[in-house]
């Protein structure tokens, strides 16, 4: 059994706007698509299915339009889907999400839990490692290759650290957040979406999981976003002119410590 | 009004867009520049689900609407048109006819490997003297006993002659009718029968990697009940695949004009000359608002008239016209880029030069767009 978060989050082709309010983004007209760290984690929690059975459940928080991402993970082959949706929730910073989907995935049997090792969109990271302080059970992070051990009690995880690889042994139940380089994602199938439809999605709401709602949304956040700004204009270049290399070497020298500053 | 695709589209629109942007991209351009069907490509196409998606489950197809099967073959043809080539033939012209009018036994008997794109199936109906004026078929089939036998040829026929073909769909003229015209009937034709050869056709301008082939029949015999549904319907039966096929056309000038217009924009965007972006001067972004223009009107109209025939009403006219509008909406799209691209867009190097060789075809077959005028003539009573 498994378990896999997914995230929602801004097609990375998306042009991205800022909303007036200069903290959040304009979110209208975006297109939305499954975290990509998200789909390494699914792919790889239906690979572990394959060669050793049980099920693959899909949880998220998130608005309505997250089930598109939840019924992608079913039509690549998962077998059910919860959304935690409920609008006290928008805005919530990443404990307070780690708290959502933890309540839901405390009362399932699992053996692991995949999520991104972060999202896309914030890049906080943080998701993954809160659900497993939640759930009191080890949390191995950025993991390149997973192997599950036959008798399945226990897992062995590859982490690339510094040009090197470190290997780590963990019994089970644990979770791991996904990185670049586990597997290669498959493809939504046409037979896949087709069947993908009658496969079950649960919608719950915070009360239906038993967790207070002043702990969610705006308000409740530990993190406060000030400020968004877009990132500065790319300056264009500047050719150094000059007859010969030691007049442009010079002329180098001197933009750098005049104009640039730098030395 | 809801103009709202399911969710299920999206997904699909997704999951083509992402694979044709990973496993055909990345080998369009050699593919066309070596004239080669792909065998590999093929594969993938099919693992994903892209054959039989009209076909009920029962046959192993993905009982998918037509709405869904014209937005996957768009994808794909955003990506490339040889591609999209043998998708929406394999689809329209190989599985349709067996689908629509085979009996349970036949059916059976191929359906299931075309679904899975194990194998394709061709669908023979032009010849080297009836082309548009396909009711002038030369092609013979006489009974003999309980014996069909073939006389004649076909020409163009799209995935006819790979190595995976399994047969062929044939117009053929069966007898006289009573009012002296000939009755054409459909004869289905297995692969590697005796005194039928196919043979792939080489030297295309567009579609280079698609599969096209000539067929020639010479006292080939194939058993009485390989006709496809009733003696003397075959007209019928190919008219009906045509405004079926024409959906897919439309797909593929649809897909083909996107990403005419995505190419355009990006390069016009990024191409300086005289001290700004080509696409700040007005001529040239007038061009581009009127592809965007173009390309959501032609995207109306195909997925209206597909939403016609999956809620069973005709659809016919809008077929033609679909056809039609989208083949000439790629055109436009095709011309315009290339133009924004200057002299790059002439070179192979910018991918816009081979969308501008693959326009073309759309406008030609299955039925020409003067075809596809005199259709919509007489359907709205001019002719
Ligand atoms: C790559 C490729 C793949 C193909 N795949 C298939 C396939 O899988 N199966 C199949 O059966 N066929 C296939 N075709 C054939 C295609 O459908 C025909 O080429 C098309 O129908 C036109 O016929 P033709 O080439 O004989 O042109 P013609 O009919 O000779 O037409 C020549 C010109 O005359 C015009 N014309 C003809 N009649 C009239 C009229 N009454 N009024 C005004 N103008 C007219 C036409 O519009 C055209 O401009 C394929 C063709 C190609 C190139």
């Amino acid at each position: 059994m498994s378990a896999s978060g997914v995230k929602q989050v801004p097609d990375t082709e998306t042009q991205i706007r800022i909303a007036p309010d200069g903290q959040s983004i304009v979110k209208d007209d975006i297109k939305w698509v499954m975290n990509p760290y998200d789909e390494f984690g699914v792919e790889e929690a239906l690979r572990i299915k394959e060669k050793f059975g049980g099920e693959v459940t899909i949880v998220s928080l998130g608005p309505k339009r997250v089930t598109e991402s939840i019924r992608t993970a079913l039509a690549m082959g998962a077998d059910k889907g919860v959304l935690i949706n409920d609008p006290s929730a928008e805005d919530s910073d990443a404990l307070a999400t780690a708290r959502a989907l933890a309540a839901v995935i405390k009362d399932m049997e699992y053996d692991l839990i995949f999520t991104g090792q972060r999202g896309v969109d914030d890049d906080m990271g943080l998701v993954g490692a809160s659900v497993a302080e939640i759930l009191g059970i080890p949390q191995l992070s950025v993991i390149t290759k997973v192997e599950v051990s036959e008798d399945g009690t226990s897992v062995k995880v590859e982490r690339p650290v510094e040009g090197q690889t470190l290997t780590i042994e963990s019994p089970l139940p644990a979770l791991i957040t996904a990185q670049k380089g586990l597997n290669e994602p498959r493809y939504a199938s046409l037979p896949g979406i087709m069947k993908a439809k009658k496969k079950p999605l649960e919608e719950k709401t915070l009360a239906d999981l038993g967790l207070d709602a002043s702990q969610f949304g705006k308000e409740a956040r530990k993190l406060k976003v000030l400020e968004l700004t877009p990132p500065p204009q790319r300056q264009a270049g500047k050719i150094i002119d000059g007859e010969t290399p030691e007049e442009k070497a010079a002329e180098l020298a001197r933009v750098l410590h005049e104009e640039a500053k730098v030395i | 009004m809801d103009f709202s695709l399911s969710m299920e589209q999206e997904i699909l629109r997704n999951s083509v867009r992402q694979f044709a942007e990973k496993e055909i991209k990345p080998v369009a351009a050699e593919l066309d520049e070596k004239e080669e069907f792909s065998y590999d490509t093929m594969k993938k196409m099919a693992e994903l689900g892209l054959f039989g998606m009209f076909v009920s489950e029962k046959y192993g197809g993905q009982a998918m609407d037509y709405v869904s099967y014209i937005i996957a073959t768009e994808e794909v043809a955003r990506v490339d048109q040889s591609h999209a080539a043998t998708v929406a033939a394999g689809n329209s012209l190989g599985i349709g006819p067996l689908y629509y009018y085979g009996n349970d036994e036949q059916k059976e008997k191929y359906l299931p490997k075309l679904c899975t794109g194990e194998a394709l199936w061709g669908f023979g109906l032009t010849e080297p003297n009836a082309g548009s004026d396909a009711g002038n078929t030369q092609t013979t089939a006489v009974l003999d006993g309980d014996e069909w036998v073939i006389n004649g040829s076909k020409i163009f026929i799209t995935n006819a002659s790979t190595r995976i073909t399994t047969g062929i769909t044939a117009l053929c003229r069966t007898g006289t009718r009573k009012d002296g015209r000939p009755e054409l009937s459909c004869i289905l034709i297995e692969s590697g029968t005796p005194g039928f050869e196919a043979k792939e056709m080489h030297g295309k301008m567009m579609w280079r990697a698609s599969n096209t082939s000539e067929l020639y029949f010479e006292d080939c015999r194939v058993p009485e009940e390989n006709l496809l549904g009733e003696r003397g319907h075959g007209f019928r039966q190919m008219l009906e695949t045509l405004d079926g096929g024409r959906l897919s056309i439309g797909a593929m000038g649809l897909g083909g004009a996107q990403a005419c217009f995505e190419m355009a924009l990006n390069y016009s965007k990024e191409r300086v000359q005289f001290g700004r972006p080509i696409s700040n001067f007005q001529v040239n972004a007038f061009k581009l608002s009127d592809m965007a223009l173009e390309i959501e009107c032609a995207r109306l109209l195909l997925y209206k008239a597909c939403w016609l025939r999956d809620k069973g009403k005709p659809f016919i006219k809008e077929a033609a016209m679909a056809k039609l509008y989208c083949s000439e909406v790629m055109y436009r799209c095709a011309n315009h880029a290339v133009q924004l691209h200057g002299g790059y867009g002439l070179m192979k190097e910018y991918e816009v030069e081979r969308f501008y060789r693959d326009q073309k075809l759309l406008e030609i077959g299955e039925g020409t767009s003067e075809v596809q005028r005199i259709v919509i003539s007489r359907l709205i009573g001019a002719m």
